[in-house]
């Protein structure tokens, strides 16, 4: 029996589709752990939305410097190449256009592409929605992470979102733990299983109509 | 001689009047400009519209001036944070307005009314909760929300180094959102880290043109741990 991915699993997943050249901005939580992975004989950009491209690893105890940080507010470092630019210019260039990939964790996810990974909707809770919505549309490819289902055993992916939107047919890839899913205008097509299971499994769990990739 | 050098942070925000809207730079606490802040809890203006990518950290700067009761609506798009106790709370109990904005949308709102630009299509937030009651348009085959720009009595931002003309360079990412702060609000005014001699700022590598700025005040002059070039 092989089991699902864990999340180190799933970012490194994600790390071996970011291509050479890439201009990539990685969402907070889960999403940064993909920047571990990244294959090290690739060049690749790293945006954090904040206002910089050339983004190196978190820093060191003895380089922390509190006027650089990331999007989560945790302090980093640049690489050669760097770049800082204000707000409107880095965020110009998700809406724009510029980014190639980002990679974005989700509440839901529908088989139509839309996201909802920023308000859980609840009475209570206190809406915050920072640059999610930005990130969704402003991406040539956005690239999902998540586990596939809640802790209760919901599953994420789902024929339409009951938790408020975040984007509408933004989506194009969702990498979770079971599997890797390709959304496409003609529907869900899996890309690749890890572990024992199946795509007819897969279709019994998640109660979806889902298509095998040929070849 | 043209100067906008002011002596204290104080003299700085003196004739801030209750009811003031007042952009404030920062990105969490890079960039934020907490002698400025400080300073207008000091004076104490209230009535206050702020608008601010968060609603504050911990218990000083922007949160102290919240729980002070000087802010009466903010407009920002990530108040909820580890440390926003005292904006969770202020909310909860509905003593504070909150309008949540997508941070682009805010960021391109803030460039906008700084030029000129009344109001625009942006494909941000297009069929979500945020664009509700907005104006929509299908263009070239996409859909786009309506937002209008927004501007300010006041501007407090803070930058690495400035002129006795207004010229600011900023620091990494503590630039965040001063530039466009700076260019839409009435009166900007800039803490910087270190006031430099006419001339000694490179023209090609000026950020923030002093056109923008009306008055700045250095502050502390110390650094982050790590300075440039290390």
């Amino acid at each position: 029996m092989k089991g699902p991915l864990d999340r180190d699993g799933m970012a490194n997943r994600v790390a071996q589709d970011i291509p050479e050249g890439a201009y990539v901005n990685l969402g907070i939580g889960l999403p940064t752990k993909v920047s571990n992975f990244l294959p090290v004989d690739r060049e690749i950009v790293l945006h954090t939305e904040n206002g910089m491209l050339g983004m190196g690893p978190v820093a060191g105890a003895d380089e922390i410097d509190l006027d650089l940080i990331n999007a989560g507010k945790i302090p980093v470092t640049e690489l050669p190449g760097a770049s800082y630019f204000h707000q409107a210019d880095s965020f110009g260039m998700m809406r724009g256009g510029h980014l190639d990939i980002c990679v974005l964790g989700a509440f839901q996810v529908s088989i139509s592409g839309d996201l909802a990974n920023w308000h859980t909707g609840g009475a209570d809770a206190i809406p915050a929605v920072g640059g999610a919505m930005d990130l969704a549309i402003g991406a040539k490819q956005v690239l999902v992470i998540m586990e596939l289902f809640t802790r209760d055993g919901q599953c994420k992916l789902v024929t339409e979102c009951t938790y408020p939107l975040t984007g509408i047919g933004c989506v194009n890839t969702v990498y979770t733990d079971y599997a890797v899913f390709g959304l496409q205008s003609d529907g869900v097509y899996v890309r690749e299983v890890f572990g024992d299971t199946s795509v007819t499994g897969l279709a019994e769990m998640t109660g979806l109509p889902l298509q095998q990739l040929p070849g | 001689m043209i100067s906008k050098i002011v002596i204290s942070a104080a003299d700085a925000v003196r004739d801030i009047a209750d009811g003031a809207t007042v952009m404030v730079g920062g990105f969490g606490t890079a960039g934020q400009p907490i002698e400025l802040i400080e300073a207008l809890l000091e004076q104490g203006a209230s009535d206050l519209t702020i608008i601010n990518n968060n609603a504050g950290n911990g218990t000083t700067g922007l949160a102290a001036l919240l729980a002070a009761g000087r802010v009466r609506k903010i407009i920002c798009s990530f108040p909820r944070q580890v440390d926003s106790q005292v904006f969770d709370g202020l909310y909860r109990a509905g003593q504070l307005e909150l309008e949540l904005v997508a941070q682009g949308t805010l960021a391109e709102r803030i460039r906008a009314g700084g030029a000129g630009i009344a109001a625009f299509f942006t494909p941000t937030a297009f069929g979500t909760a945020l664009a509700e009651g907005k104006e929509t348009r299908h263009i070239n085959g996409r859909d786009y929300v309506l937002e209008d720009a927004l501007v300010a009595d006041y501007a407090l931002i803070k930058a690495h180094q400035g002129d006795r003309l207004g010229n600011l360079v900023y620091r990494k990412t503590a630039r965040n959102f001063a530039p466009m702060m700076a260019s839409a609000a009435t009166t900007t005014i800039a803490q910087v880290s270190q006031l430099v001699e006419l001339g000694s700022l490179d023209p090609e590598a000026v950020v923030t043109p002093g056109i923008f700025t009306k008055r700045l005040v250095e502050v502390g002059g110390a650094l982050p741990a790590v300075t440039e070039g290390q």
